[in-house]
């Protein structure tokens, strides 16, 4: 479904992400750790086409597509979805206004049909359930105020009503309540399919309990330096990145 | 990327909707401004004497007054010699009913999206279509003349209630006001008058749409709502003018006069040619607009989405001067391109327990210039007066201007004046957002701005709050690549 081939990234002439290798399959969910600033959230915005970043090298094909050619709302109704670590407050615009405009772009996009709003509406209530969203929030300007657990849940609200077929998670866990954690990732185990795969993002290996992941990536100074299962997230709990560094540094001589 | 430098180009390119003119025989006076012109647009109307001696005193006081320099917007000098006063489109007799009117002049407001026709029309909102000097026709009279409410043209309203013209005409904004309302009060040509009597909510919105269509003509209307105690009107004004390359001026006046527990709420949306995207073009707006609350508990609410216009120079205000008064201000105000815009709104305490709010949001875009200017005078005698203030701007790109001059002047140690200003930019982050869950920017642009706007959009009737909000989204086209 997605694949990515030697992916280069730089802002403002720095260079992020250096040489990013990774195939991602329907059905699959593959985890990304890494240290603090080693290119996780780069390498999410870049799949979702922010347009600070200058692509110096290697090409990304989604569903057989060269991504890098789309506009990021292009890609978003093709259906790559991401949880933003940190996701922005919009004033005066209430939830439900703003996703029934995304859901009905997207769905113009696939060849379907507006929704009316009482065929939102339902749909709304269908999906609250799934992440025990409050209605009260809903109603409420997007993001304005929230708390920090409140917009990570309103994330996942959102991704659950564009059921897209590759959703990248980025650090969605931070943020969240024990309880929420694990209701904010049964949503998403429930919008799993054969048909659509997920990138998740976290330091915790406490997520992935919930979020089993078929395979554990660790990015370092923006590169894959490892990869396995998902008994590598067990072994980073307790040993940290540091012998991963070390490997790397050794490797570098 | 590539795209969107092709999206961006689209936007930029698009030209003002209403563009458009329409050729029709018009009666016209000479270029000029003088005494004779104005003996000549008062006798082509069939004025009374008073009116003209009015009108006259009015001119004599303009040519010793001096175009005002204060505001925030820079324009060349207007050869006030250079413009026509009237031109009216040729009608033949005037026509008595909506039948009578000329049909290709009914068409020009149905190409605005405005049909004339009674049976055809929206129930709800009475029309009064004014195209350039004249009005020419108004809907729903017979159905509102049954509960003694007047609505008409400005000139019948001369000719069948001389004795209210009379009284109030002046009464709020006085002919020697300011520059602008001293040109209009002499050489005003037409304009809606609304009488509401004692006790009669009126059922519907009453509307004036207006429209300059001919060239070099400079349009100075005049609208006088009268509300007298215990009444309720909800007004809307519209404009629209051709795109032309030279500016053209509009200086109107608003007068609105409340009586006790009268209120009064006036909406306006406008869209005067803003000139091109160079600059070239587009018009003057050089407004007065005032409204009194002359008895206790009175309200008068106006409400403004300024889309339009080249140069805008405008501040509905409110004189609060029966006890327990309410003035209120709502505001968007967007400008692109070059537009300039200095307004805001004054509000005058005067009486005992009166309160006035203001709330102002500006969107610049482009390399305009938007100001917010605002007084709030609290008198002597306006004991446990209260304002609140709220100015809010936005930018959009790095070449435009916001800028927010306050005035505040008290005199009375029990009022409580609040004032709130904020600034901020669109976000690259917020757009970025709406585009990652399948909006595109035009739509998350309009999507931000109206959310940004709500609390003023909200005051509009329904009907008047879906037009502008399409209209605000079609102004700002462009204004994030
Ligand atoms: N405009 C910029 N100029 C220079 N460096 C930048 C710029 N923007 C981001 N970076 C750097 O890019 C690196 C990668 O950042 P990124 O947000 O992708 O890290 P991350 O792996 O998501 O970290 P975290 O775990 O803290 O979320 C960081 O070192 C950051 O400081
Ligand atoms: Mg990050």
């Amino acid at each position: 479904m997605l694949s990515i081939k030697n992916l280069h990234a730089s802002i403002e002439g720095n260079e992020i992400l250096r040489g990013i290798d990774l195939e991602v399959k329907a059905g699959e969910v593959h985890a990304i750790m890494g240290p603090n600033g080693s290119g996780k959230s780069t390498l999410a915005s870049v799949l979702a086409g922010r347009e600070e970043y200058e692509i110096t090298d290697g090409e990304v094909t989604f569903k057989g597509e060269d991504l890098l050619e789309l506009a990021p709302e292009e890609r978003a109704r093709e259906g790559v979805f991401l949880a933003f670590q940190y996701p922005v407050e919009i004033p005066g615009v209430s939830s439900t206004n703003f996703l029934r405009t995304a859901v009905n772009q997207v769905r113009e996009h696939r060849g379907l049909d507006p929704l009316d709003a009482v065929k939102f509406l339902t749909m709304m209530k269908e999906k609250m359930k799934l992440v025990e969203i409050d209605q009260k929030l809903l109603s409420r300007a997007l993001n304005e105020g929230f708390s920090g657990g409140e917009k990570k849940r309103n994330e996942i609200f959102q991704m659950a009503m564009l059921e897209p077929t590759l959703s990248i998670l980025d650090e969605t866990d931070s943020g969240l309540d024990i309880d929420a954690l694990r209701i904010v990732s049964n949503g998403v185990n429930q919008l799993k399919s054969k048909d659509n795969a997920t990138i998740v993002v976290t330091h915790y290996q406490r997520l992935l309990d919930y979020i089993v992941p078929d395979f554990v990536h660790v990015l370092y100074k923006g590169k894959i330096v490892k990869s396995g299962t998902k008994e590598l997230a067990l072994e980073l709990e307790e040993k940290g990145y540091d012998w991963i560094k070390a490997d790397v540094e050794q490797a570098a001589v | 990327m590539s795209k969107d430098n092709e999206i961006l180009e689209e936007f930029t390119t698009k030209e003002y909707e209403h563009g458009w003119s329409v050729k029709y025989e018009a009666d016209e006076a000479p270029i000029g401004l003088n005494e004779e012109i104005i003996k000549w647009i008062s006798a082509k109307k069939e004025e009374p004497q008073w009116l003209l001696d009015w009108r006259l005193k009015a001119f004599d006081t303009f040519q010793n007054m001096t175009e005002p320099e204060w505001a925030n917007v820079h324009y060349p000098k207007i050869d006030l010699q250079q413009l026509r006063y009237y031109s009216a489109p040729k009608q033949g007799k005037k026509p008595k009913s909506l039948d009578e009117v000329d049909p290709e002049l009914l068409q020009i407001y149905e190409r605005l999206g405005i049909n004339l026709n009674e049976q055809k029309r929206l129930q709800g909102i009475a029309v009064d279509a004014v195209l350039d000097s004249v009005s020419v026709a108004t809907t729903f009279k017979d159905t509102l003349s049954k509960l003694g409410i007047i609505f008409c043209s400005f000139s019948e309203a001369v000719k069948d209630h001389p004795e209210l013209v009379k009284k109030y005409l002046g009464s709020v904004v006085a002919m020697t006001d300011n520059y602008y309302a001293a040109l209009n009060s002499a050489v005003f040509s037409d304009g809606s008058f609304c009488y509401i009597p004692k006790g009669v909510r009126c059922p519907m919105e009453l509307s004036t749409y207006f429209r300059i269509n001919a060239a070099n003509t400079g349009q100075f209307e005049r609208t006088l709502i009268v509300a007298e105690d215990e009444s309720y009107v909800s007004y809307l004004e519209g404009c629209t003018a051709p795109q032309r390359d030279e500016n053209q001026l509009h200086a109107a006046v608003v007068e609105i006069y409340a009586a006790a527990n009268a209120e009064v709420k006036y909406s306006t949306v406008q869209n005067w040619f803003p000139g091109d995207k160079d600059g070239k073009g587009g018009i003057y707006n050089f407004v007065t607009k005032r409204g009194l609350c002359a008895g206790d508990h009175s309200k008068i609410s106006w409400t403004q989405v300024e889309t339009g216009s080249a140069v805008t120079w405008k501040y509905p205000s409110c004189i609060l001067k029966g006890d327990n008064s309410i003035g209120e201000f709502y505001s968007v105000a967007v400008t692109n391109n070059y537009q300039q815009a200095d307004t805001g709104t004054k509000m005058i305490h005067i009486g005992k327990n009166t309160k006035s709010r203001i709330v102002s949001k500006g969107i610049s875009a482009g390399k305009s210039q938007n100001s917010y200017r605002g007084q709030v005078q609290v008198m002597k005698r306006a004991h446990n007066s209260r304002n609140f203030s709220q100015c809010d701007s936005l930018l959009m790109g790095d070449r435009c201007g916001a800028h927010t001059f306050p005035y505040i002047d008290i005199n009375n140690p029990t009022a409580k004046v609040e004032h709130e200003a904020t600034t901020s930019k669109i976000g690259e982050d917020q757009i970025f957002y709406c585009n990652q869950r399948g909006i595109d920017t035009e739509d998350a642009v309009a999507l931000i701005v109206n959310g940004y706007a709500k609390e003023v959009l909200n005051q509009l009737p329904m009907e008047f709050a879906v037009e502008a909000q399409k209209l605000l989204a079609l102004t700002l086209e462009g204004s994030v690549g």
